[in-house]
């Protein structure tokens, strides 16, 4: 399971997104980042082995975000959990 | 094999058969669609395109779709977790929204061995020793659907009796015929 990054020019905020590729909410809020030209990083965490699954759960638990996908990560300390625009746009300034 | 076409089919049987619909959009559909297949091919059961399985049935069987959850959930927010299922209302307002997960925490930690102990990992699906799981033989006392699970589901998927319906039953029971 690898991280990777999609390329955006608004740079001005650090984004993570802990997803699943079955996922439909996690594609709409990707789609919704890359719509916004936003650049982030993502996780596609089905596709990992068990050892891999188990450490992201347990880096979501240690930031104290719920364990259901998809899970936006802004600056490092800012969790939204699920696809909620508005949430988004205001923790991006968008 | 199971097809795309097959997966679309039993949804929309299953739909049917509840008096639900599937998301009006296409798109969104047909993702979740190949989601369901692709977990299907992945662990041999359609599990929740939505959620993380463990590749191990009896750790992941709430969350085969359709998922225990789907029916309190629809029946509280008009949609199901990844709003494949949803009633009419939801259906012809379009208006679909995240819900929160009603799947306990601990049954989500207990599929990934967080907090167990330390189990060896192959690709996909996990070559470990499944945690034992305390199954009971419970019965629906309206139909007498019976069941061997850790728990009663939400809802009864024979009458839709609710879970306070089923009653354990007791080994020791003796069932007497004539």
């Amino acid at each position: 399971m690898t991280t990777k990054r999609v390329e955006g020019e608004r740079r001005n905020h650090k984004v993570f997104v802990y997803a699943l590729s079955t996922c439909g909410w996690c594609k709409k809020t990707k789609q919704f980042l890359r719509d916004n030209g936003v650049e982030y990083e993502y996780m596609d965490v089905d596709t990992g082995k068990m050892d891999e699954k188990r450490a992201a759960i347990e880096r979501l638990r240690a930031k104290g975000a719920p364990l259901a996908f998809p899970v936006v990560i802004v600056d490092d300390n800012k969790i939204i959990s699920g696809f909620k625009q508005d949430a988004i746009k205001e923790a991006l300034g968008l | 094999m199971t097809g795309l076409d097959d997966v679309r089919r039993r949804a929309e049987a299953d739909a049917r058969s509840r008096g639900y619909f599937l998301n009006p959009n296409p798109e969104y559909l047909r993702d979740l669609l190949e989601g369901l297949l692709e977990n299907e091919e992945r662990y041999d059961y359609p599990s929740c395109p939505c959620r993380m399985a463990s590749g191990v049935f009896d750790l992941d069987r709430d969350i085969v779709c359709p998922c225990d959850y789907r029916d309190p959930d629809v029946e509280e927010f008009g949609s199901c977790y990844c709003c494949l299922y949803m009633d009419a209302e939801t259906h012809e307002s379009g208006r679909t929204r995240p819900i929160p997960e009603r799947r306990p925490v601990e049954k989500q930690l207990a599929a990934y061995g967080v907090e167990g102990e330390e189990q060896p990992a192959k690709e996909g699906v996990p070559e470990v020793e499944v945690p034992s799981v305390e199954r009971r033989l419970m019965y629906c006392r309206v139909c007498g659907y019976t069941v061997f699970r850790d728990e009663p589901p939400y809802v009864c998927p024979i009458c839709r009796a609710k879970r306070e319906m089923f009653s354990e039953i007791s080994p020791s029971l003796i069932f007497r015929t004539k």
